[in-house]
């Protein structure tokens, strides 16, 4: 928690130079854009927590984003039915993740691997699947979804408030909580005192699949179109998200609400660099900069911790 | 199982890894199904596509031996080419174009050592920071464009052919050659493994493990950046996200052939089938007129197949 309070100093001492450095940053219409911005990234990087916080990881994320839009855009298309679009976007979600569980679990494929060869099998069915084809122009009530408002405040904004709360209360307040935090801290120490590893490992990445059916949904809503490479910018931003909000790779350690915050720097920082005019080809090296300062001062700081103890 | 002696026979067999039979089965079917695969000029058209993924995944074997990763790679070859393609344009001879593209692999392979060895960043972390950085330099130096203009020098070079063999398997072989050397008949090469499983044993050895440690990254970025010599030589020009990507085919290449993420054994002849491989599966997909979008799952297929085949194997013994 500590970690994450320094974060959110770095995050007003961020938005306090931005304000500074230009007016177009402190309107209300900016500040809303950035964070709906970062609550699609967040939608997305909420699944991914969950699996690295688990000692695991999901690099299939973006590629399912590909998949379950574009499923969800023909459905729309050929029903007419927003009900039907969403349910098969966000089925075709869960389905991944159930495989990609199945593939760490059942084959005992390490994480990476299994999630990385997920990626390239997704993309090539999408490819496949829409043929060079761009699908748009959905009905208004589906757009509402990724591009509306409801009391000023635009709809994908709720959708992250009720996913960080809806994964606070899961990841704090339940016993599957605690022993995904268990599962990643020491797998085989959980699995001795009566964890059931595998069941939790196969909804953690349930759970991530879902996310990014539901992350697929929204940003197909935002775009209004649908195309087979709708998924591929997203998943090192997810990571990046995910990395920069103090979840550690080695699992047990982070959580949502550092990923909420890691999202929000990463949104606010390339919304500055717009705003303040700076070509858009350094963005790639701010992130893995902002990345490497993050986890390298992170880590530096608990190595001071452990030697003074 | 020990490291030094690749070529026992009997040792052989139990390391062989199962992407080995998926090469056989492969090769035979696309022999069987596809007549213009089975013909010296496309097998040398495969050795061609495939000796830049081998410059990237003979280093990232000796990586994921020492349990680490690099996802720069592909980065920073692209960047690679870039300098490499400036410093032709400016009117500088082949080697010292070279030569720069190599240095920029070098410091960048420098500074993911120093970021995971000194930092104690996990690898996967901090050589995505470095992908980022190598990815954005290239794209603010060439504002994402093609640097062209290198003149008739390299691209010559590259398809000059040596008693038949074309130059970009020479360079292949030869890396292979090198990379054999250091990892099997050097003491660098015996402390490899011990540096992801147990580097304090090293210490207490005596041995300065952090530096060989460091070593092993700027060793695949320096390889990494000596690529960009085939691949700026077969573009005819620079370009920003020329291999963005090609990490993750190297790691592909590497993992079905038998290198293991979490236990420190590896075995560079496999990589060299994983190489193989992937280069027949994209060729043989390709000349049996696969839509290009199937290609691509095709290869996720492969790696979750050869790990599932190795899998297997593995408990078999197991029970015996």
């Amino acid at each position: 928690m500590r970690s994450v309070g320094s974060r959110l100093i770095v995050l007003a001492v961020l938005s306090i130079g931005l304000a500074a450095a230009t007016n177009a940053f402190l309107t209300v219409s900016n500040l809303l854009n950035v964070l709906r911005q970062a609550s699609l990234t967040f939608l997305l990087a909420s699944g991914l927590t969950l699996t690295i916080v688990a000692a695991g990881l999901d690099l299939s994320v973006g590629a399912n984003v590909g998949l379950s839009a574009c499923l969800a855009a023909t459905v729309i298309k050929s029903t007419g039915s927003i009900a039907a679009g969403v349910a098969a976007g966000f089925v075709c979600g869960v389905v991944i993740g159930l495989l990609n569980g199945a593939l760490i679990t059942a084959l005992r494929l390490p994480p990476f691997i299994a999630t990385y060869g997920m990626l390239w099998v997704l993309h090539g069915i999408t490819y496949w699947y829409m043929a060079g084809e761009t699908i748009h122009d959905f009905p208004q009530g589906f757009r509402s979804i990724g591009s509306g408002y409801l009391l000023g405040v635009p709809v994908p904004i709720y959708l992250m408030a009720v996913a960080l709360a809806a994964g606070g209360l899961f990841t704090r307040y339940t016993t599957y909580g605690y022993e995904l935090y268990a599962v990643g801290a020491n797998g085989e120490a959980a699995r001795l005192s009566g964890v059931p590893v595998r069941a939790r490992l196969n909804l953690v990445y349930m759970l991530s699949g879902a996310m990014a059916g539901l992350a697929a949904i929204v940003y197909l809503a935002r775009l209004n179109s649908a195309e087979a490479d709708i998924g591929e910018p997203l998943t090192l931003p997810a990571i990046a998200a995910v990395l920069i909000g103090g979840t550690s790779l080695f699992g047990g350690v982070g959580g949502l609400f550092g990923t909420l915050v890691g999202a929000t720097t990463l949104t606010l920082v390339l919304n500055g660099m717009n705003l303040l005019a700076i070509n858009a080809n350094w963005q790639p090296l701010v992130t893995g900069a902002i990345v490497l300062i993050a986890v390298g001062v992170d880590i530096a700081t608990r190595q001071r911790m452990e030697s003074r103890a | 199982m020990g490291n030094g002696a690749p070529f026992v026979p009997g040792r052989v067999f139990s390391k062989v890894p199962g992407v080995a039979y998926l090469l056989v089965v492969l090769a035979v079917a696309f022999a069987i199904f596809e007549s213009r695969f089975a013909t010296v000029a496309n097998l040398l058209n495969v050795g061609v596509q495939s000796s830049i993924l081998l410059l990237l995944a003979l280093p990232m074997t000796l990586i994921i031996m020492t349990e680490g990763l690099d996802l720069s790679m592909g980065a920073v070859l692209s960047l690679s080419t870039v300098v490499m393609a400036f410093a032709l344009v400016n009117g500088h001879s082949v080697v010292a174009a070279v030569a720069r593209g190599a240095f920029v692999g070098l410091a960048f392979g420098a500074g993911n050592g120093l970021l995971v060895v000194v930092g104690r960043i996990p690898p996967f972390v901090a050589t995505l920071g470095t992908l980022g950085i190598a990815q954005g330099i290239a794209l603010v130096a060439t504002d994402g464009q093609s640097v062209v203009g290198v003149g008739a020098r390299l691209p010559a070079l590259y398809r000059a052919t040596w008693l038949g063999v074309p130059f970009s398997i020479a360079v292949a072989t030869a890396a292979y050659l090198v990379f054999h050397t250091l990892l099997y008949h050097t003491r660098f090469g015996t402390y490899v493994p011990a540096l992801g499983g147990n580097p304090d044993a090293l210490v207490l050895a005596g041995v300065r493990a952090k530096t060989y440690h460091m070593a092993v990254y700027a060793l695949g970025g320096l390889t990494a950046g000596f690529a960009a010599l085939l691949l700026t030589g077969r573009m005819n020009s620079g370009h920003p996200i020329a291999a963005i990507g090609m990490e993750f085919d190297a790691i592909a290449a590497v993992i079905v052939g038998g290198t293991s993420f979490e236990r420190g054994n590896g075995w560079l002849p496999g990589t060299v089938l994983g190489v193989l491989t992937v280069g027949i599966l994209k060729n043989g997909v390709d000349l049996m007129e696969v839509p290009s979008s199937l290609q691509v799952a095709s290869i996720g297929l492969l790696v979750i197949v050869a790990l599932l085949v190795d899998q297997l194997r593995g408990r078999l013994r197991g029970r015996a």
